[in-house]
């Protein structure tokens, strides 16, 4: 691919003089294009060491299958409870449109809020901008209710990049998931738009109003079983939030990760180990007949297709910067996550889905598993040298 | 002027919340409406401002072995008799406020007052270090009520300022995140970030 035009073009543009105050801007769409210089040249057999552009690129193209799924899908589900799925000649195309048009201001919205924000701290901070946030504002508009008022989710995106980011030096230093804090501002500041059954499928092509569709959690917090099949939560057309509705399409993006080794294989198994172990106690609680709810009998692996499980464990958990940090760390921090989740959602119906309050605890109790592993770590090592 | 400097830093330089990080409990719990936090703010002002009066005047007949106990007890009548009072007056916000009038006795701002001003200063001093103390507190905590009562319920002072705008209308909704503690912990933490980024000498290294 011939860029050469493209960075000419650059170089005459670059600020001097007065314009020179723009320097961090014009340093982020340099890099954006054209580092790291080095590109292969030969054949694309040679594994070089990812830089963080590149993995962020990737974890962008793993979110793909979730995102056009999540598209569709919010139009199937739309056609479907206005009862006019059958009429359509193209109804895939006709579904995916749909969707595509309720999803791209969500999108639109999200990037220009956090990418503002971001430029307007590292211009002031004399920073140079990094890419962190591409992955950050695609994940957010994929967590929340497609419904969601426009103003509300820029509040959030506003809130995630200062409060959750920035305040604590930009990428790479938060000790939070900014995407979750995001929704987990919606979640506390507009609990009407983020729970309840209302809320899951769009009524019209524009606005936010709502058509009532029970979303199998929903079920289960109001006592009954979920109406929908596990083949239908594997694959995903079930209401939920915009794209983690099919474990079909995150566990495409979840290979990729893992093929790339972008995210840690470590915290990925053991958020279901943790999970699957936490259901099988309640379970056996269940053939015990313990009183608690009709959450017990739910079989442990229904709970990896419900609700945010999946997209936390593949997406949100296994973040590098948030997670722990040593290998035996991200054991413990990935079983507590998948175990906590599970435990929030049968023994506190006020949360429905546990997997953002579990994942948000976690990343605040990640460093202090990394710090009792090393010192555990050193204390054994001390022990064996001193023998 | 010193004594002018006695009412003016805990705005600024010395504020109690901002700076000396004192009080903090009782301004993220009463804060959620604007009128309870303006009581709340002036019965502090009320008991810190004589608490150090009353004890700068006790300061030299106060054995040091003792001193805690002693002023323990002034600042316990001083929170008694204004409870008296609100319950008196207002005894619907006295209601709303519930504990936290109580606890006014261990509120960390006047103890600190005690122990670090009135108990080795003249009364008058002391007098106005207690009353700009407690100004400096009722700044934070009006601020912290007005935003999270506006915000939080819509209304300011019970009057619906969001509802008359016609906000509501255009699809605008309250902020429930506004009116719960932590929000306001969080808002704390925007003034002090936003007070210090003026204040550069406050910053720790």
């Amino acid at each position: 691919m011939n860029m050469k035009w493209l960075e000419d073009w650059f170089e005459k543009i670059e600020p001097k003089g007065k314009w020179s105050w723009l320097g961090s801007t014009y340093e982020a769409f340099h890099t954006f294009a054209f580092t790291p210089k080095t590109v292969t040249k030969s054949g694309s057999h040679i594994r070089d060491a990812v830089d963080m552009k590149r993995s962020i690129i990737i974890v962008v193209i793993a979110l793909m299958p979730a995102l056009l799924f999540g598209m569709w899908n919010i139009g199937y589900q739309h056609y479907m409870s206005v009862g006019t799925l059958s009429t359509f000649s193209f109804p895939l195309f006709t579904c995916f449109w749909f969707g595509f048009l309720r999803m791209l201001p969500l999108i639109v919205v999200s990037y220009a809020v956090g990418l503002f924000i971001e430029f307007a701290f590292a211009q002031v901070r004399h920073h140079e901008v990094n890419e962190g946030f591409l992955a950050t504002g695609l994940l957010i508009p994929m967590i929340v209710p497609v419904t969601t008022p426009l103003w509300q989710l820029a509040l959030a995106v506003a809130f995630a990049v200062i409060i959750g980011k920035e305040v604590f030096g930009g990428s790479g230093m938060n000790f939070l998931n900014p995407a979750l804090v995001a929704r987990a501002v919606l979640f506390f500041a507009y609990p009407t738009h983020m729970s309840g059954d209302k809320v899951w499928i769009a009524a019209d092509l524009w606005g936010s109003d709502a058509i009532a569709g029970a979303t199998p959690m929903g079920d289960l917090a109001a006592g009954m079983r979920p109406s929908a099949s596990a083949l239908d939560m594997l694959i995903g057309t079930i209401p939920g939030s915009t794209c983690e509705t099919s474990f079909i399409a995150i566990a495409l993006g979840a290979i990729l990760l893992l093929m790339t080794g972008i995210a840690s294989w470590r915290i990925m198994l053991s958020v279901f180990l943790g999970g699957g172990a936490m259901g099988l106690l309640f379970n056996l609680l269940y053939t015990i007949n313990f009183p608690l709810s009709t959450y017990l009998e739910l079989t442990f692996y229904y709970h990896f297709l419900m609700g945010g499980f999946a997209f936390g464990a593949v997406f949100m958990a296994t973040d590098p910067v948030t997670a722990a940090q040593t290998n035996t760390g991200k054991w413990i921090y990935g079983l507590l996550i998948g175990a906590f989740a599970v435990l929030l959602r049968v023994c506190n119906p006020a949360y429905p889905e546990g997997m953002m309050l579990s994942i948000l605890f976690m990343n605040c109790m990640a460093p202090l598993i990394d710090h009792c592993v090393v010192a555990r770590n050193i204390k054994m090592r001390e022990r064996r040298a001193v023998k | 002027m010193k004594n002018f400097d006695l009412i003016k830093l805990p705005f600024s330089k010395n504020n109690p919340i901002l700076v000396q990080v004192l009080g903090v409990c009782s301004c993220l719990a009463v804060t959620a409406q604007l009128k309870p936090a303006v009581v709340m703010a002036l019965s502090v002002t009320v008991v810190v401002t004589l608490a150090n009066l009353i004890v700068s005047l006790l300061r030299n007949t106060i054995p040091p072995r003792i001193r805690i106990i002693v002023q323990l007890v002034v600042v316990s009548t001083l929170v008694v008799l204004v409870d008296q009072v609100l319950k008196a007056y207002v005894y619907d916000v006295s209601k709303q406020l519930s504990v936290f009038v109580g606890l006014i006795i261990t509120n960390c701002i006047v103890m600190g007052r005690l122990e670090a001003f009135a108990m080795v200063q003249k009364p008058w001093a002391s007098f106005l270090d207690g009353l700009g103390n407690g100004l400096g507190y009722s700044v934070i905590l009006i601020v912290l009520g007005f935003v999270r009562e506006l915000f939080g319920s819509g209304t300011l002072w019970g009057y619906p300022v969001m509802e008359k705008l016609g906000l509501y209308s255009i699809g605008y909704e309250n902020n429930g995140l506004m009116i719960m503690p932590p929000m306001a912990l969080i808002l704390v933490g925007l003034i002090i970030w936003a007070h210090r980024s003026k204040n550069k000498d406050l910053c720790e290294q």
